[in-house]
């Protein structure tokens, strides 16, 4: 990846512009100023008087607004054998991404205000916009409420205790509670302890052939059913990460009839994979919840059409090498997830039929409108967060395009369709590698 | 190189009914080694395999052995409990220190399903699968096919029950697959929370009613019920189970035929089989213990033989 600054004055010509705020999609022209938009449309006014202008011709590139995360693991403070703020930042890039949210399952966990401050201070100076989840529970024990109030005046944007759910319907209560007045989400793993067991896989005739422990759907679904009713107890917000059933799309699409503050996101592995894929026990795909049947797959793309599930969300969960190599059972359940994301989700949902602008709604200001954040990036004055692409290329992915520090994904060697190739963040330009071919 | 498609035996998912057949044709003239004076032959001279166990076995461990050894192969064994081996990274090292002395064959057990499988990742060496957590067990789905040849004649046609923990039993998913390929009708009995879910789609019927699915069956194969993993709640009660599913004289004694009693063993006796009902003349549990024998001394012919020419 090469990266070099913006020139003060940038002008973007020739380029296929998808705006997901006007759902438009024109040929046209964006100016930026010190890192800000000045002017996008068909035929831009350029003030030449202050200074020289860059001028780039995007002949064949799609621009829209950079990608947003709301889901990753990037590892630091504890384990920066797997991943750092800095790595994680460069995977990001290398995905198109230049917002992420941070879960807190650190070591420690992101539980008080001042490791929400260290997240925020160490990554001021990086080239995505970080945003950290403080934990909801202290040490993630899921017991005492952390100090959400401090810690969102820290900058957390949102609460979950990532992978361990809170299976105490008391805690996630008060958490709902407390959190109204503070108008950021909860955000809990959905999968009932004791009905998952000592669960590795999706528990359907694919674990029965493999012999692997199952986990069966109703271990979500049954979680996700008693947090929608205690959303709606609470007028609180709950936000269901990666969600894999259709039985929990259908109790959150109950919510959403009855208007409640109810959000959803769904992964990209979980759309692009299914349970038949495990035949080869390859680790890479023991995820946390798991990959689902094909039926499952079909309703979660049926959901992200309707509105259902709001957005997609990487679950970025770097491991190393040593820990995937492990037999199945002894193996951690995650995958990276950032640099695949945007050519494995295109993959599948210009395959059923999604528009690119549909699709990028999903990546861009779905997410940004969940945590609070500004939707319209192409507004005056905005800090230029551009991510430019090639939505028809056909390429696979492979070891020297992973940024990350880990390696830990089912992608590698898997088709890929829209490929990302240029990112504006915070002043700086970079410039992906190019895909090889099919 | 061998003589089957397959490199490995990682499972009877990847055999073929050819193959199954040629397997137990070649398992039957061996079995004939097996009747001899001198009980050995040259076959896999020069040959080493190891018996890589990471899970306690003694009939299937010393069944491989006596089958290496009855065809002048070199054997090793290593066993070790999983506790001191709970690292993927241990794993990988054991395999590839094994591989790196030069070894044409591992013979492995592990307590984690696809384990053999992962190790065909590390290791050049023909991999035998003999018994991967509640994955497969093939060798054993084999050797309980060879007897019940030997029994009827054919295994085309017969109908075959398995009793008891269907969920946690490799030897049911192995002698499912190679049944229904031999053409076998297969039915399945035990509680339904020892029932795997989407089981049916490999063939199969459930019948949770014995004495019903006695009636109809040729054969059953009666499965050892794991009291260690029964503290989970899958059975209210050993004797609540041995109401239901014990195979005992009394049951059988209703019935107006004769039934062949299998089962892999160890045996809990008075729990899913009696005593006179495991030592009666309809059952062949020690015939499968010799088939078992001849059908390893196949399988390691079939997959480290020289070819002619």
């Amino acid at each position: 990846m090469q990266s070099r600054p913006l020139p003060r004055l940038y002008l973007i010509r020739n380029a296929n512009i998808i705006d997901p705020v006007r759902e438009k999609e024109f040929g046209g022209e964006i100016f930026l100023k010190n890192g800000r938009i000045v002017e996008i449309g068909k035929k831009v006014q350029v003030e030449e008087s202050s200074g020289k202008v860059e001028e780039v011709d995007a002949e064949g590139r799609y621009v829209t607004h950079g990608f947003c995360d709301i889901h990753a693991h990037f590892r630091e403070p504890g384990r920066e054998d797997k991943e750092t703020l800095v790595s994680g930042s460069r995977a990001a890039l290398g995905g198109g991404f230049t917002t992420v949210c941070v879960m807190p399952n650190t070591d420690p966990p992101l539980d008080t205000p001042e490791l929400i401050r260290f997240i925020v201070e160490k990554a001021a100076d990086l080239p995505v916009n970080i945003h950290p989840i403080g934990a909801v529970t202290r040490n993630q024990d899921g017991e005492e409420l952390t100090e959400m109030a401090a810690m969102v005046r820290e900058g957390a944007v949102a609460f979950s205790d990532d992978g361990i759910p809170l299976k105490d319907g008391g805690v996630v209560r008060r958490a709902l509670e407390y959190t109204t007045s503070l108008g950021v989400p909860i955000i809990n793993h959905s999968e009932d302890p004791q009905l998952k067991g000592e669960g590795q896989m999706n528990e359907g005739v694919w674990s029965t052939r493999l012999g692997l422990a199952g986990i069966p759907g109703v271990s979500e679904s049954a979680m996700v059913s008693r947090d929608v009713q205690l959303a709606e107890f609470t007028g609180g917000r709950l936000h269901v990460p990666h969600v894999t059933t259709r039985e929990s799309a259908e109790w959150i699409r109950w919510a959403k009839e009855r208007q409640l503050k109810v959000t959803a996101e769904v992964a990209p592995h979980h759309l692009y994979f299914t349970d038949a894929d495990l035949s080869t026990y390859d680790t890479n795909l023991k995820v946390a919840p798991p990959i689902r049947s094909e039926a499952d797959r079909q309703a979660l793309i049926e959901c992200l059409r309707d509105g259902t599930v709001d957005c997609l969300a990487t679950d970025h969960s770097p491991h190393t090498v040593e820990e995937k190599e492990a037999p199945f059972d002894w193996a951690p359940c995650g995958m990276i997830g950032l640099e695949s994301a945007f050519g494995a989700i295109w993959k599948v949902l210009s395959g059923a039929s999604f528009s690119l602008i549909e699709m990028v709604q999903k990546i861009t200001i779905n997410p940004r409108s969940l945590f609070g954040f500004e939707t319209d990036l192409f507004r005056k004055g905005t800090p230029a967060e551009l991510v430019f692409f090639d939505p028809e290329k056909e390429w696979t992915f492979s070891r020297e395009q992973i940024q990350s520090k880990s390696r830990n994904s089912p992608f590698l060697g898997k088709g890929m369709r829209g490929k990302v190739l240029q990112v504006i963040a915070r002043g700086m330009i970079h410039d992906l590698p190019p895909a090889g071919s099919l | 190189m061998g003589f089957l498609k397959n490199r490995h035996l990682l499972g009877l998912a990847d055999v073929s009914a050819e193959e199954t057949a040629t397997i137990l044709e070649t398992a039957f003239s061996f079995r004939e080694v097996l009747d001899r004076p001198i009980r050995k032959v040259p076959t896999l001279q020069g040959k080493t395999v190891v018996n890589l166990f990471f899970e306690s076995s003694t009939r299937t461990r010393i069944s491989f052995e006596l089958a290496q050894k009855r065809l002048s192969a070199d054997t090793v064994n290593f066993s070790s409990d999983t506790s001191s081996l709970m690292k993927g990274e241990s794993f990988k090292d054991t395999a590839q220190n094994i591989e790196a002395m030069k070894v044409d064959c591992i013979v492995i057990r592990h307590p984690v399903p696809g384990a053999p499988v992962h190790l065909t990742r590390y290791v050049k060496a023909v991999v035998i699968n003999a018994g991967d957590g509640t994955h497969e067990h093939p060798t054993q789905a084999l050797l309980d096919m060879m007897t019940l040849q030997e029994k009827f004649g054919e295994i085309k046609g017969l109908n075959v029950a398995i009793i008891g923990d269907i969920a946690h039993s490799r030897v049911a998913r192995s002698n499912i697959i190679g049944l229904n390929r031999m053409g076998a009708s297969v039915t399945l009995c035990g509680p339904p929370t020892l029932m795997p879910l989407g089981i049916e789609e490999l063939g199969v019927r459930i019948d949770y009613d014995l004495d019903q699915v006695l009636d109809w069956a040729d054969a059953i194969n009666v499965l050892r019920i794991q009291r260690e993993r029964h503290g989970v709640c899958f059975i209210p009660s050993i004797r609540e189970y041995r109401d239901l599913f014990g195979i005992t004289r009394e049951r059988l004694g209703r019935l107006d035929k004769q039934v062949t009693i299998m089962h892999p063993g160890p045996m809990n006796r008075g729990v899913e089989i009696d005593s006179d009902v495991a030592d009666s003349d309809n059952a062949i549990i020690l015939d499968q213990v010799l088939n078992g024998v001849a059908v390893r001394m196949s399988i390691l012919y079939l997959l480290l033989g020289d070819q002619p020419g």
